[in-house]
Formats: C-alpha cells, structure tokens, sequence
C-alpha cells in the first residue's frame, strides 16, 4: 500500500528528454521527403513505390472528424517526419554499438536493453524516434527459426515476406492515418513465427518518441504460420512536451491455420497537463487476420496516455472456428479524450468473439466506446459476447457507448451488455472511514473494475499496468 | 477518551445538533437513544468526518487530541471506528482485499509492519467465525449483493478486525432477527475493554437486553435532554419520548 501511495503521488515520470544530436530532415511533405527517408533507410524499389502510391492515396483523402474528439486542426507540413539519433556508423550492428545516452534513455523508462540486465524471457525490440535502436535476445530467437527484427532491416534482410504480407491486413487506403503511416513510416517491428513454433519468449517492442515536432510513424506487422504461438507486448512513453505531437502507426497481424497471437499494449504516452496543455495525438490502426481456421488473436490494452486516442484493434475472422478477441481498458483523466473500441468481422464458420471494454473517465475526461460486430452472410453460427463498463469519477467527465451490430445471417448469436457507475462519495467516505485514503480507495476500486481485462496481460505487465492506473489517476480525487 | 463539548452541526444549512455535551472514558459503553431525526446518525457521522455535516460550534476532543481537524482516515487510524447504519457497496473488490488495506493502512500509521496475505486471512477467518459469517465471504465484493443483516454483521466483523479504540454503532440492531441480534451483542461485548469506548446509537430498548450500557442517553432536537443507567431505557421503551419533552421545546422551530 506505501508503494502504491507513493506511485499514486508522483506524475509522469516519463518526461524527460535525451540529449541526442538527431539526423532529422525539415518539417513538411511531399514526395522528395518520401523519396529521401526511402534512401536514407537504403530501402528496395518496391518499398519506395508503395510509400508514393500510398502518399498519392492520400493527398485525395479527407481527415476523419467523425470520432467523439475534438483537437484544433492539424498542420501536416509542420511535422518532422522522420528523425533518428545520429551515429557515427551506418546505424548499430549490435547492441554494443548504441548510443549511451539511450541505452540509459530505456534503462531509467525500465526497459534495460543490456542483456545482462534483460527483463526475464522478454525479448525487446526498442524504437526512438524514427528508429529502431536495438533487439535482444535475436541469437535465441534464430535458433528456432523466429524473426524479431526492425522493420527496417527486414525489409533489406527479409523483403520476400514483407513484400507478400505488408498491407494485407491494413491495405495503405484504409484510412486517412493509414495511409499517411504507408506513406513516411519510418520504423517498427517484424515478427516472423514459423510453422509449429511456440515462440519461447516475449516479444516486445518499446516506442519513445524523444525529438520535439517529430511524428512517429511506426509500423508492426507479425506474421503466425501454421500452429505457431506468439505473445508480443508494446509499451509507449514520450517527454512532456507543450506542443502536441502525432503519433500514427499501423499494426497488421496475420494468424494462420491453427495459430495464436496473443498482442498486448501498455500504452502510457505523455497525456498533457493538468490543463490539458501538450499530449500525444495518438491515432493508430490496428487489425488482425485469422486467415486460416481455428486460429486466434487476441489484443489486450491498457490505454492510460496520450491526450487524444483514437484506436480500434480489430479481428477479421476469416477462417472456419477462428476466435477473436478484445479486452480494453481506456482511462480519460483531465482533458485526455478517448474514442476506442474494436470490430469483429465475422466472415467464417462456428466464429467466435469476445469484447470486454472497460472505460474510466475523470475530471474533464472523455471515455467512448465505439464497436462494430458484423456477421456476414456465409459465417454459419457466429457468436459474439459484448460487454462494455464505463467508470465514472466526479460529475465532470463522460462516458460514451456506441455498438453497432449488423447480421446478416439468422444463426448468429450476439449479446451486448453494457453498464456505468460511478465512484460514488459514499463509497470514498466508507473507504476512509476504514483508514484507506482516498487515492488508494480509487486506485483499489478502479483495479476492480478493470480486473477481468487485467487477467490477461502477462503476470509482470498485469502488475505494472495496476501502477500505472493509479499514477495515472492522481489528483482525480478531491 | 471522547469529549464532546457545545458541539453543534448543520447540514444543507439547517441546524441538527444545537449544543450536545458528552464524555466517554475508555472501558465505557454509552447508548444514545432518541425519536426519529433527533439527530443521532448525525452524531455518529460527524464523529467519522463525513463531509456532508458542517460544525458550526464546539469542540470534539479524542484522547486529548481535537478530532475536528483531522480528516476521516486520520480518524480512523487514530481509532475511530463508525458501523455504518446503511453499509456502501463496493463491487471489484473484495471483502478481504479491503480489509487487510484498511488494516494495513492502520499499521502503518502506527509504524507497524504489513500483514501479509497469508497471515491476514488466517487472522480474518478467526474473526469471521465469530461472527458465523462463511469463509466465501472473504472473496465476495464489498457489501455486494449482501442482505440487510449480511452487510450489518459485516461491519461488525470490520470492527473485530480493526480493533477500534472508540466504536460507534450506528443503528447496528436494525433489521436484525433475534439470533442476528443476540450475535452483534456477544461480539460487542467481547470487544469491551479498559481501553475501548463503545458508543451504541439505536432505536430499540432490545439491544440493551444483551449489551449492557453504563450510561444511557436521550437525544431529542439535537440535545441530550436526559442522561441515565440502564432504567432509564426500559422507561422510554414503556412511555415513549414525548413526555420527556419540555414544555416550549424547540419542537417545531
């Protein structure tokens, strides 16, 4: 309890910045700024013609307000897009060859790369800025046959299979973000898990933006072959800044015949002040393909950052007996907004989906659940269990649901329950009467609450993600 | 160990308590006793900190120190402890979860260690029989879904586990059975001691037929107009309040 007080006491501990001298190009887009982040990441033709079809796609696209937020306008020829800590190499071979300052960069967030230090049975790999820096554990991960890489060297070291699965799953004209992401995304992660391979560790990929003015444009995609089983993990921190910055990444995942992804988000970006001054604009698509029958994906997140989120993890489940699933906790305190939910696009047969959304929204917060379940003609005996919590704390904030269900053939089953309370004075009075103060009787009441999506994070992420909510609610209660 | 002193307290602007005076020493157990809205859960809760009463007047002193500046939970850790009359539900969290916080947060106050999970429900189960509550209780919500007479028993097993130095009762009897009453007195009375102060606020002369008070008092108008022993409730409960009642009382002001 003394811990979790002193956690609930500070504030972002996040905010710092690392004094690096970045390669950055200027502000602004156009295809020349394409063409050179393509040559300054030595990338192959095919990558660099997909990023200028994608730019194309989306000079012609319009940015989406139908979203529950509000933001002023955005000025997209005032973002840096591309900016990486410079080395005196060509870029790290190993982790050796790392800049100091940001080895101790993710040393201080928690996350040492130094594999002396590593974090048990967790391989990381961590993206700065527009780069990625560094990924352990690789040597292990060869040996049975699993590629845990950058995005970047697997385009140069493994083009084959992002040329046969990039854009797959989240093609560039999805959406507006989307296909800004396809057109300047500078780095993220690769996964490969090859046919019947249990991945014997944690993959896990660590985001920080660190340079002022940068968007971050990170692109993951991780493909299951055949009865394989992966568990990757991504965590997100950024500097207080009183700008806001963009963030846009796409995330595509690809499950076959039998295989399992299990993807889990702690996604802690700088939130803004107070006052709502500052935060991160994080605006992310993310979907996975069961492809093949009986497999399944799972997303799990823990959203407690960012001023403004706007993010819908989604399952298109499109083999026979393919499960999808969504467990989300999405916290709005102070001015951060919130537009999250999922869909489940039910294509094959016997499929099956389970979303369990649970919103917290304090002081000026703005929760919404936003979910598409669709069973399309040919899924025979599709079924879908929807519930959807919303937590409020004081009379300020607000919490918004909108399911929308469309079936379209008669087996289906969908159920949707939905509920809000309320931390209510009562219930703090009580819990102080007990001697419990009132942030921990928050923080105790607030775990509850989010109980059931936490059970499925793994052990250590599940404890840091209770933290975690608590620092993030500080200062909530009067 | 409490001094209560020209305490007068309004709420939403109207005054409840207009002067009450009254001391416990440790070792005592007082009854306050009165009609309907004379302003005895008012008492109680003003004693717990509850942030609906304003204190317009007077002092409260507990073990010398003046209670009224201290906030709930300081309260609590110091030793006061209120049985709720209408126990809050907590749904998420369980019974011992809650507990053992509470309990903790009491020790650490008090530059204690941590109970530990294992050992804090061994010492939870102990209590739990004595107040015949089943052992599931332990992993069930707060209050959630509990009956009336489940959520009254839970405060009292809150209160054996916290070992408060002064407890207050507010209406604990209410709504119980028999049986359920006869069981809230014997824990009551094991929690007696030289150290502790038991303030019992009820409706009901029955209470006092297992409890016994050593000094009883009428609340009425937000005044204590009559102090006594143990007659003086068997009286009330044959006669009523109203003839207590002074002539020109404040009844109607």
């Amino acid at each position: 309890m003394k811990e979790a007080k002193a956690l609930i006491e500070q504030e972002y501990k996040y905010g710092f910045v690392t004094n690096v001298e970045a390669d950055a190009i200027p502000p602004g887009l156009d295809e020349d700024v394409i063409r050179l982040i393509s040559l300054k990441k030595k990338e192959p033709e095919f990558m660099l013609n997909w990023r200028l079809e994608a730019y194309q796609r989306w000079l012609k696209m319009q940015e989406p307000h139908w979203q529950n937020v509000s933001y002023p306008n955005i000025d997209f020829q005032d973002i840096i897009y591309y900016s990486a800590p410079k080395s005196k190499k060509d870029g790290p071979k190993s982790l050796d060859e790392v800049d100091k300052e940001i080895l101790e960069t993710y040393e201080k967030l928690g996350i040492p790369l130094d594999e002396q230090k590593r974090l048990a049975g967790v391989a990381v790999d961590a993206v700065f800025d527009s780069v990625s820096v560094g990924t352990t554990f690789k040597e292990t991960l060869k040996k049975v046959g699993v590629i845990f890489c950058s995005f970047s060297e697997a385009v140069k070291e493994h083009p084959e299979l992002v040329k046969k699965y990039l854009g797959t799953v989240v093609p560039y004209a999805d959406n507006f973000y989307a296909a800004l992401n396809s057109a300047v995304f500078s780095d993220g992660s690769f996964c490969y898990i090859p046919k019947g391979v249990r991945c014997p560790l944690e993959l896990s990929t660590y985001f920080r933006i660190n340079a002022q003015n940068t968007g971050q444009f990170e692109r993951t995609l991780i493909v299951a072959d055949e009865g394989s089983y992966v568990s990757y993990l991504e965590g997100c921190t950024a500097p207080i800044r009183d700008k806001n910055q963009l963030h846009a990444a796409v995330v595509e995942l690809v499950a076959f015949k039998g295989a399992q992804i299990k993807y889990s988000t702690v996604q802690n970006w700088y939130a803004g002040d107070r006052n709502g001054k500052g935060g991160i604009y994080n605006f992310v698509t993310k979907r996975g393909k069961c492809a093949g029958e009986r497999s399944k994906i799972s997303w799990t997140q823990v959203e407690t950052g960012s001023a403004i989120t706007w993010k819908y993890p989604s399952v298109i489940l499109q083999g026979d007996n393919t499960v999808g699933e969504f467990y989300s906790v999405a916290l709005a305190n102070n001015h951060q907004q919130a537009d999250t939910g999922t869909k489940m696009i039910h294509i094959g047969k016997n499929t099956k989906s389970t979303i369990i959304s649970k919103g917290i929204s304090a002081r000026f917060g703005k929760n919404t659940y936003r979910g598409l379940v669709r069973v399309q003609p040919g899924a025979l005996n599709a079924k879908n269990y929807t519930q959807c919590d919303s937590l409020l704390i004081g009379d300020q904030c607000s919490a918004n649901t909108f399911p929308y269900i469309e079936v379209q053939n008669r087996t289906a089953s969908v159920e949707h329950e939905a509920s809000t309370s309320k931390i209510s004075e009562d219930q703090l009075f009580y819990a102080k009467q007990r001697g419990i103060s009132g942030e921990n009787a928050v923080s105790m009441i607030v775990n509850g609450f989010c109980k059931e999506v936490f059970k499925n994070l793994p052990m250590e992420f599940a404890v840091e993600a209770a933290k975690l909510l608590g620092v993030s609610l500080e200062g909530s209660v009067g | 160990m409490l001094q209560i002193k020209n305490l007068h307290v309004n709420v939403n602007g109207t005054e409840i308590l207009r002067g009450i005076h009254l001391e416990i020493r440790g070792g005592e157990i007082h009854t306050i006793m009165g009609p309907n809205g004379s302003g005895k859960s008012t008492l109680a809760r003003v004693l717990a900190g509850h942030p609906d009463y304003e204190v317009t007047e007077g002092e409260i002193l507990f073990k010398g120190e003046n209670l009224l500046e201290l906030s709930p939970e300081k309260r609590a850790r110091s030793g006061v402890f209120l049985a709720f009359q209408y126990p809050v539900e907590i749904p998420g969290v369980t019974n011992s979860y809650f507990l053992r916080a509470a309990l903790n947060e009491i020790r650490a106050s008090r530059g204690l260690e941590e109970m530990d999970a294992s050992d804090f429900l061994a010492f939870l189960k102990e209590k739990m029989k004595l107040v015949e509550m089943d052992a599931s209780f332990a992993s069930r919500f707060v209050n959630d879904g509990f009956s009336g007479g489940e959520k009254k028993r839970n405060e009292v097993l809150q209160m054996l586990v916290l070992e408060p130095l002064l407890a207050v009762l507010d209406e604990t009897d209410s709504g119980l059975d028999i049986d359920a009453l006869k069981l809230v007195s014997r824990c009551t009375n094991l929690m007696r001691s030289k150290e502790r102060a038991i303030l019992l606020v009820t409706h009901y002369q029955r209470l006092l037929n297992y409890v016994q008070p050593d000094f009883v008092h009428v609340l009425m108008d937000g005044r204590i107009v009559k102090s006594g022993g143990r007659d003086l409730a068997l009286k009330l409960e044959e006669l009523g309040y109203e003839w207590m009642r002074e002539p020109g009382s404040l009844k109607g002001a």
